[in-house]
């Protein structure tokens, strides 16, 4: 038995589950972590025994020797009786939403991110097909936190859309299984974290000056909560497409002209999306405009003393 | 390649044929046999491929020479080379346009792997003119960016091939293709809420594309934006002040 793979190995290791991580007994077995799930899943006790691995040591019901097994299996009688009429793939299947669902909570979680970011080292979530994000490693996501809802997508930090898996085995893979907030929480939680490709973007040598630029500069302010360095760095001038005819860029006023540049833009000045900061800065100027008003008020108002005492 | 290097004396097929059919040359069409014979269509070809008279007997199927087997080698090379090179040239014509259109349509170059372009055909394009610089990456229409194409087969076909301004005279020649552009933005979301970094960057974005938006309807062009047509509809100006 031992020889065995657990489920939970099996699964993980399963062709389209590449995206998976081994979620730790620790947490499963923590009831607190599962709450709310018994009511997502139909035959949520087999499935999670059979995530658990319960299933297979107390399956053996000729085994006298193990009384440990057997008590248990005395114990919860009426449930294997049960399982003879319950098929034993529906219950995989439930078992695989469970865990999904288990992993959607198991990646947010302190332990489960740093598993994610192994594997996030280790490519096994592969690059943005983006030219110009020039192989930028992506993470997976989904639309929704509910199961049934659509497959995972791969969110590229890089430019900050979410693309199609390449491959078409993820085309099965639930999106609940990953959730919405994984990326972003997986970025908040190594903000140092390079998120440009290791290849500068295809269309120039512009993407290694850039980011050449940037490191020497040692560009570490912080912008909206995010390093400068950090933010959209797959965007922006030198980074965006121009259709071009022979070398003659396409004009905008043409019909098939270009429409999408803004998706792919962004400020040259990063400081310029500070937009607390702004808002001060304006808010200042505010005031000034508002005592230079009072003034000249003022001083009006000191004319019209003197024209008063003229007269 | 083993099956060209069995046929080595006869070919039962066009070469072509056999070029069309070889893995990962999905991209290609086929060249007429016309435009190839046209020695004006090739000038300047001539010293860009060696064996340059031998390649071309090979792709027009006239080639009937014994050689060893490395200059066959080589001349099999440069008549790969030739075709795309004439590839290029002829997918910008009329009629190579419309046989690439066809392609386009029936999505043999792949979809838009964005998932909100929805799965938009696509069509290759190089970043340079030059060969052996790159290889063929795809142009998406609506999101009018390039990408990778998704499969490894695919990366060893040089850029050159399709050139940097096909889609783009394709469009030119058939506007009525211009896909309608897309709005839709993906948000970024932490258990439900919205990230800071991402949103101040789109309200950015939002503010560029407005600013476009008013650009061309000051000179009445049509956006190509779902929410445009719905503006003509009803009051532009109304649209234009919000």
């Amino acid at each position: 038995m031992e020889e065995q793979d657990s489920w939970i190995a099996h699964f993980c290791a399963m062709p389209g589950h590449e995206y998976f991580c081994e979620v730790s007994d620790d947490f499963i077995e923590d009831d607190f972590n599962l709450t709310g799930l018994n009511q997502m899943v139909p035959n949520y006790k087999q499935a999670l025994e059979m995530i658990l691995d319960v299933e297979a040591s107390s399956d053996e019901e000729d085994d006298p020797e193990d009384d440990e097994y057997d008590s248990r299996q005395y114990y919860s009688g009426r449930r294997y009786r049960n399982r003879a009429n319950v098929n034993i793939e529906a219950i995989h299947a439930n078992a695989q939403l469970l865990y999904g669902l288990i992993h959607q909570r198991f990646i947010t979680s302190r332990n489960g991110i740093q598993v994610m970011y192994y594997k996030y080292a280790h490519n096994h979530f592969g690059h943005c097909p983006r030219v110009n994000c020039g192989f930028a490693r992506t993470i997976p996501c989904g639309f929704s936190d509910v199961p049934g809802v659509d497959t995972v997508k791969l969110f590229c930090p890089s430019c900050l859309d979410i693309y199609v898996p390449p491959n078409n085995r993820f085309l099965r893979i639930d999106g609940a299984f990953f959730g919405s907030t994984f990326p972003s929480l997986f970025l908040m939680s190594y903000p140092e974290l390079d998120v440009s490709g290791p290849h500068p973007g295809a269309t120039g040598t512009k993407g290694v000056q850039k980011k050449v630029k940037e490191k020497t500069e040692g560009s570490s302010r912080v912008i909206n909560g995010v390093v400068e360095a950090n933010f959209a760095p797959g965007l922006g001038k030198g980074n965006i497409y121009d259709m071009k005819i022979y070398g003659f860029k396409v004009s905008e006023k043409a019909k098939s002209g270009p429409r999408m540049k803004w998706l792919r833009d962004r400020p040259e000045d990063m400081k310029e999306l500070d937009e607390v900061e702004n808002f001060s800065n304006q808010d200042s100027r505010y005031v000034v405009d508002v005592s230079n008003n009072a003034r000249e008020e003022n001083s009006d108002v000191t004319m019209q003393d003197d024209e008063i005492a003229g007269r | 390649m083993d099956e060209y290097d069995t046929t080595s004396s006869s070919y039962v097929v066009y070469w072509r044929d056999w070029f069309l059919a070889a893995r990962g040359h999905e991209y290609f069409c086929e060249i007429d046999e016309e435009y190839l014979t046209d020695r004006f269509n090739l000038t300047g070809l001539q010293s860009e491929v060696t064996y340059y008279n031998h390649a071309l007997d090979l792709v027009t199927d006239v080639f009937d020479v014994d050689c060893k087997d490395e200059v066959r080698e080589q001349v099999d090379k440069s008549a790969r080379h030739l075709y795309g090179l004439v590839h290029a040239r002829y997918i910008i014509t009329s009629r190579g346009l419309s046989k690439m259109c066809d392609k386009y349509k029936r999505g043999d170059f792949g979809r838009c792997p964005r998932v909100l372009c929805h799965g938009q055909t696509l069509l290759p394009v190089g970043l340079t003119d030059v060969p052996g610089q790159s290889p063929v990456k795809l142009f998406c229409p609506k999101c009018e960016d390039i990408y990778t194409p998704k499969s490894s087969r695919h990366s060893a076909i040089d850029g050159a091939y399709f050139g940097t301004s096909f889609p783009h005279i394709l469009f030119q020649v058939y506007p009525q293709l211009v896909p309608e552009k897309t709005e839709e933005r993906f948000v970024q979301k932490c258990f439900g809420f919205k990230v800071h970094s991402h949103a101040a960057l789109s309200r950015w974005q939002e503010e560029r594309k407005e600013e476009m938006l008013a650009r061309l309807r000051g000179c009445n062009i049509r956006t190509g934006f779902p929410s445009d047509v719905v503006a003509e509809r009803g009051d532009t100006n109304s649209f234009r002040s919000w």
